[in-house]
């Protein structure tokens, strides 16, 4: 019985150090990308070609989860607001809620799971095929040259995605509450108009999404380098960046949130 | 392949600049519902405008045949001057009657024409003289109490 107890406290122990050096590793990892990031911006080509991966390729989920959650607010938002006589203030929840929190979470959330586990699997699988030490053998510096562009190509596409989301968003909940309801579109643009704030608003919102942009792919290049060079390894961390990003997505915008938009 | 890889990217930057400007512009400032060509211009001055916002709708007898243009203080009157767009095919006699309603209880405030009999019509950047500004809620109840009080007073 106590080797048992023995037995599970150790295992507790061995799962918090490494946790721990996980972090601190993950955190060397992070600004030596940033450090050896020159190379991402000189040949901007391969830049391009990963911008080309994350975000061109993730504009059809974006486009269409973006229109059909407009319509969503859209819909619930007239339901709730016709009750009280201000259908006409749709467009105002609509927009601010797209602006601020869905726009950048929910376009975060997919580009985690569509372009951040499409990343991990191609660097651990990268890892255990052994073109990583390959390319270390040839000196040519592997952060450098295959994490960096990736870091900065996902970097630049969220807030682009995010900000496509929230127009696409936007543009969806008129189309139901205008075109299919019938909410007048002067009010339904003039009382949006007048209660989104460029700054206040617009901009706080794509300050999120480069913020999850950053996290999102910090992690899934973190764990695909970090990936056990097997098939299973390979698994498990795409799996693993899906749930951590998705985690610190939400975290992040709770965080962010708490500092933008206290006392109002 | 290098080249449509390049196209792609444009397009998908292009689409992000886009939207972000949609966003600022359309979520930000007003734009036109009828062309400029089909529209003209009347003023109205008011003492007081309520909750009325610029491109709220203009209706006359409920239907939409304008939109309020811009909204400004006249520093030397203390009133503020209304400017509306109206649909051409609609003219209006001089004594109009403009006046600020509430879709609602609580809802949107839009601007009401009411026609007089007057033979000539308003035109082009004249001013309507018959206004009636907008109700505020807080002001009906201060009379009502006042008024309340003011019988309760008599009877004693």
């Amino acid at each position: 019985m106590p080797e048992r107890v023995v037995e599970s406290l150790r295992g507790v122990g061995h799962k918090t150090v490494n946790g721990i050096w996980r972090l601190g590793y993950g955190s060397a990892f992070f600004l030596m990308t940033l450090l050896r990031s020159a190379t991402s911006f000189r040949r901007f080509g391969l830049t391009i070609k990963e911008i080309y991966s994350a975000g061109v390729l993730s504009l059809i989920i974006i486009v269409v989860s973006g229109l059909f959650v407009g319509m969503v607010l859209g819909l619930q938002g007239y339901e709730t607001l016709q009750k009280y006589g201000s259908s006409e203030a749709v467009g105002t929840l609509v927009a601010l809620s797209l602006t601020r929190e869905l726009g950048p979470v929910v376009a975060g959330l997919l580009f985690a799971s569509r372009a951040g586990s499409a990343m991990t699997a191609e660097i651990g699988l990268m890892k255990a095929t052994e073109q990583i030490s390959a390319m270390e053998m040839m000196a040519v510096d592997p952060i450098a040259r295959v994490i960096g562009p990736r870091f900065w190509g996902g970097v630049i596409s969220m807030p682009l995605l995010a900000a496509i989301f929230s127009a696409v968003g936007v543009f969806g909940g008129y189309l139901i509450t205008v075109v299919v309801i019938g909410v007048d579109s002067g009010a339904f643009w003039s009382q949006m108009q007048s209660a989104v704030d460029f700054r206040h608003d617009i901009l706080n919102g794509i300050i999120k999404s480069v913020v999850f942009g950053v996290a999102v792919t910090a992690i899934a290049l973190f764990e695909g380098y970090d990936a056990p060079p097997t098939a299973e390894g390979v698994s498990g961390a795409t799996t693993r960046t899906v749930v951590t990003s998705s985690l610190a997505i939400l975290g992040l915008d709770f965080v962010l949130t708490a500092f933008m938009f206290r006392g109002i | 392949m290098e080249r449509t890889l390049y196209l792609w990217v444009g397009i998908f930057v292009c689409a992000g600049i886009a939207a972000l400007f949609v966003l600022a512009l359309k979520v930000g400032n007003a734009s036109a519902t009828f062309n400029t060509g089909d529209i003209y211009h009347i003023r109205a001055e008011f003492d007081n405008i309520g909750g009325l916002k610029a491109s709220a709708p203009v209706k006359s007898a409920g239907v939409v045949v304008g939109r309020v243009d811009s909204i400004q203080f006249d520093g030397k009157k203390f009133v503020a001057r209304v400017t509306m767009k109206i649909d051409k095919r609609y003219t209006f006699p001089k004594d109009t009657s403009v006046s600020i309603l509430t879709a609602g209880l609580l809802g949107e405030q839009y601007i009401g024409l009411e026609a007089g009999g007057d033979s000539e019509m308003l035109k082009e950047g004249e001013t309507a003289k018959l206004t009636q500004s907008a109700v505020v809620l807080e002001k009906l109840i201060g009379q009502f109490l006042y008024s309340k009080a003011a019988e309760g007073g008599e009877k004693k």
